[in-house]
């Protein structure tokens, strides 16, 4: 149970990327994979060049950073310029996202090549021997757990407790009020993508020491990184985390009891269920955004 | 330091909204524009605080040209925009609307200043401070909106509507709050209203507009006066 | 209801098409016959997309999960209910049909990015169940085997020949039925739908049951092309129905105008050339085995920025001069 710990912080990173932009931008970035999984590589360079763990970890939060800021700048609001009538209108950001998953995807596989890699774990990631017997969770899961919950403080510090954070909030619950208060909305839209890509950067780096590299690698987080922001309330970021929580607990779960083969489905179920049940999210306030 | 609008033209989708206006705002004063629904006053406002792109023609604000800037930087040169619904933040406190305007400032303690202004004019609001502005009643988040345009400092206010939906009474008391203001200080404002007669009295300027073209552009008094005025907008 | 001649002269083009067909794959290598096959089979499958997205306003990218129910119940009939092939494709349409009203009624109150991802997730997870259900066949996946053609045809006749006239055969009948139901009054509603629901609600349209409809007749769709997918490779296996083919078929779909059947073929025939291109490419320029396998799915991802950045509304509208007034779509500035 306490990896699903660990697992749940992992999508709580993902989930909370893809809040970050949904609020900003009223967009669900379908490539916040890809923008993590490249991120992921410049950290591997980085580790591989540098030796160390801690080094490709900071450097893919700042390439993650940049990554997600050069998105939006330059690709998101020549989009949105260019598209602005016809039924297109709808689906077009969407679509836009899914491209640019793709083509990531392949200048990895054009530069990297498809085959896995390794990122060491800079502690051992071997089960804890807890008064003599050993647990399923190791000191890596620990400082898991440790780095996304600093960095949920320091998010909801930034966002409750600076200007920066209220023209963020403000600019994501209504930008036309903002923009008339002279806040520059476009550039803080693009902070909240650097922010969001910051978090995919430092979800990979700690996804992956666990598993292998390789340019589909993060799909997955990608589609439980929905599916928890979903549960928790697009709107929320701590409900991104509650959500994210649950759905790693239900998935290790069902990995566990029910059959490993079926946690996909079952996340599936799950999501299901939030949308008929509570369409808005478990944890989403009563004055609910309108999609 | 006036407001010169020359043959504005604004399209709003197929519709021609605003069809080729005129009219000037000399500054230090208070003009009402006044007309039916429809009669494009909002956008009319909306195009001048930069959210709105025009067709054609020329608005110029102290000499400076202000068709076809970001609303974000007109806001920062002190044309404060309040727009209809009551422009606040539901999900953010009173306190953390006011600080919206103050946010770009580097003069922090003059916004701080004129924070406590504001809450010295509209006592209600400190109050309030720590309370969601979705709590509010119509009339405080009318007063919430004009507050935090305020504390930017102002030069050029655009006023839509603040009257939609509140009391006589409340009415009263934010015309005569605006137009203390403008005798206090150099401010000018634009004041759109349906409310034609509460706007025209404390109007120093007068402007009628329908179906997007100005049909009058008059001293308040003599629109108050005028027959024809009365008879379509003020009901007698 | 302009029944009539419209609707005899497009089934007469249609008959006329299927004749020049027939002509051409007796003309052709055996090569061009299975890619025919596999255009074909695309045509359909865009065709589903461009009826959910294009025409019902809703993104789904969920097909490949659709396509997977399909295939699966057609290969089950055949080897296990010992169906006849062609009972078996109607099977699979039937199939996926039931499976895509109950999606379609779950995801009523969807829209857009919940409705993007939510079928995303079921195109992700669909697939792995076949691995829990022994029946499924598991990662090996089942036998699919149309038949060798009847021996009145002839020695010539090869078996990809074959294929060609099953898949341009189904997709024909398909795609006639498709074009006339969107010509009539459910085409209409369809649109109302996307347009404007709000609208579409108050002129007394039962907007769930209209989008669960426009699912439902797309996953049949779907369904059909999946179980000529999988006639083509002569197997069903979850393999066969990645996330990117549900990607590969929005890109086709939205390269070729997602608002309407016009170009459909088009789009099948772009994604059964582009390995070809990329394999011409690689031949040329050489490169390393990371470069050859991601070379197809980065040239579809650029055709479709490319398209959302330049021809939006589908490459026909690029023919057309905008309307005088240029109309800016004020109601997004709330968004930005």
């Amino acid at each position: 149970m306490l990896t699903s710990l660990s697992s749940g912080a992992i999508y709580a990173l993902m989930s909370i990327a893809l809040v970050l932009v949904w609020r900003s931008t009223r967009v669900i970035n379908f490539a916040q994979a890809g923008q993590a999984i490249l991120t992921t590589y410049i950290g591997y360079e980085a580790v591989t060049r540098s030796g160390s763990y801690w080094v490709g970890l900071i450097c893919a939060v700042i390439s993650g950073a940049l990554l997600g800021a050069g998105i939006d700048r330059f690709f998101m609001r020549p989009i949105f310029k260019r598209v602005n009538s016809g039924p297109i209108v709808m689906i077009a950001p969407v679509v836009a996202t899914l491209a640019l998953l793709g083509i990531i995807q392949a200048v990895i596989g054009f530069i990297w090549g498809l085959s896995y890699q390794i990122i060491e774990a800079p502690i051992s990631t071997d089960g804890l021997n807890i008064f003599g017997s050993i647990i399923a969770f190791s000191p890596f899961n620990l400082m898991v757990l440790i780095a996304v919950t600093l960095s949920m403080i320091l998010l909801t510090i930034l966002f409750q407790k600076t200007n920066i954070g209220l023209a963020l909030r403000a600019s994501a619950y209504a930008p036309e009020i903002a923009k008339l208060s002279g806040i520059r909305v476009d550039a803080v839209r693009t902070l909240g993508w650097a922010l969001a890509g910051a978090a995919g950067g430092l979800a990979g780096m700690l996804y992956i020491p666990g598993s292998n590299l390789y340019p589909n690698a993060m799909d997955v987080l990608l589609v439980f990184g929905f599916i928890a922001a979903v549960i928790g309330g697009l709107d929320s970021l701590f409900g991104a985390v509650a959500g994210a929580m649950i759905l790693g607990f239900a998935v290790n779960f069902s990995a566990s009891y029910i059959s490993y083969k079926l946690v996909f489905p079952t996340a599936f179920l799950i999501l299901i269920l939030v949308l008929l049940i509570k369409p808005k999210g478990i944890f989403s306030s009563s004055k609910g955004r309108k999609d | 330091m006036s407001l010169v609008v020359e043959n504005l033209t604004i399209d709003h989708g197929a519709i021609r909204a605003i069809d080729n206006v005129s009219f000037t705002v000399p500054s230090g004063q208070l003009a009402a524009v006044i007309g039916a629904n429809g009669a494009g006053k909002t956008t009319l406002l909306r195009t001048l605080s930069g959210l709105k792109e025009s067709k054609s023609g020329n608005a110029t604000w102290n000499g400076n040209s202000i068709l076809g800037k970001r609303a974000e930087d007109l806001a920062r040169t002190g044309i404060m925009h309040v727009s209809d619904g009551k422009s606040v933040i539901a999900e953010l406190s009173v306190k953390e609307n006011l600080a919206l305007a103050g946010l770009w400032r580097k003069d922090k303690k003059d916004v701080a200043l004129a924070t406590d202004e504001v809450v010295e004019l509209f006592p209600i609001l400190g109050q309030r401070m720590s309370q969601t502005a979705g709590s509010l009643s119509g009339g405080e988040r009318q007063m919430l909106a004009i507050g935090r345009a305020l504390i930017a400092r102002p030069k050029l206010l655009l006023l839509d509507e603040p009257s939609l939906g509140l009391a006589p009474l409340i009415i009263e008391q934010i015309f005569q709050t605006i137009k203390a203001l403008v005798n206090k200080t150099d401010l000018t404002v634009l004041l759109v209203e349906q409310n034609a007669m509460g706007a025209l009295k404390i109007a120093d300027e007068g402007i009628v507009l329908n179906l997007g073209t100005v049909v009058a552009v008059d001293s308040a008094q003599s629109l108050l006066n005028d027959p024809a005025v009365r008879a379509a907008y003020l009901g007698f | 209801m302009l029944k009539g001649s419209a609707t005899k002269k497009r089934l007469f083009g249609f008959i006329i098409l299927g004749w020049i067909l027939l002509l051409i794959s007796d003309r052709i290598g055996e090569l061009r016959q299975y890619q025919g096959a596999f255009v074909a089979m695309y045509t359909l499958a865009i065709a589903s997309i461009i009826l959910l997205t294009g025409y019902s306003g809703q993104l789904s990218l969920g097909h490949s999960a659709l396509m997977a129910v399909g295939a699966y119940a057609g290969a089950l009939s055949i080897n296990n209910f010992k169906l006849h092939p062609v009972i078996a494709l109607v099977i699979a349409v039937l199939i996926a049909g039931i499976f895509g009203l109950l999606l379609g009624y779950a995801a009523a109150r969807l829209s857009g990015p919940y409705l993007a991802g939510t079928t995303l997730a079921l195109a992700v997870s669909l697939p792995t169940i076949a691995n829990q259900f022994p029946v499924l066949g598991g990662e090996q996946g089942l036998v699919f085997d149309i038949g060798t053609p009847p021996a009145r045809f002839g020695e010539d006749f090869s078996q990809y020949q074959w294929f060609f006239w099953i898949s341009c055969l189904s997709a024909l009948i398909m795609i006639w039925f498709l074009v006339n139901l969107l010509s009539s009054r459910y085409g209409r509603e369809f649109r109302a739908l996307r347009d404007n629901p709000t609208a579409a609600q108050l002129a007394g349209l039962n907007i769930g049951r209209q989008k669960a409809l426009a699912f439902s007749l797309s996953a049949g769709i779907a369904g059909l092309s999946g179980g000529l997918l999988v006639m083509l490779i002569s197997g069903v296996s979850p393999s066969a129905f990645p996330l990117s083919l549900s990607f590969l078929l929005l890109a086709g779909a939205v390269v070729t105008g997602v608002y309407s059947l016009k170009g459909v073929i088009i789009g099948a025939l772009v994604l059964v050339a582009i390995p070809e291109i990329a394999e011409s490419v690689v031949s040329r320029i050489g490169g390393s085995e990371g470069f050859t396998t991601s070379l197809p799915g980065f040239m579809v991802s650029s055709l479709l920025i490319l398209a959302v950045l330049f021809a939006p509304n589908g490459p026909g509208h690029l023919l057309h001069k905008k309307s005088t007034l240029n109309i800016k779509d004020n109601s997004r500035e709330g968004n930005k």
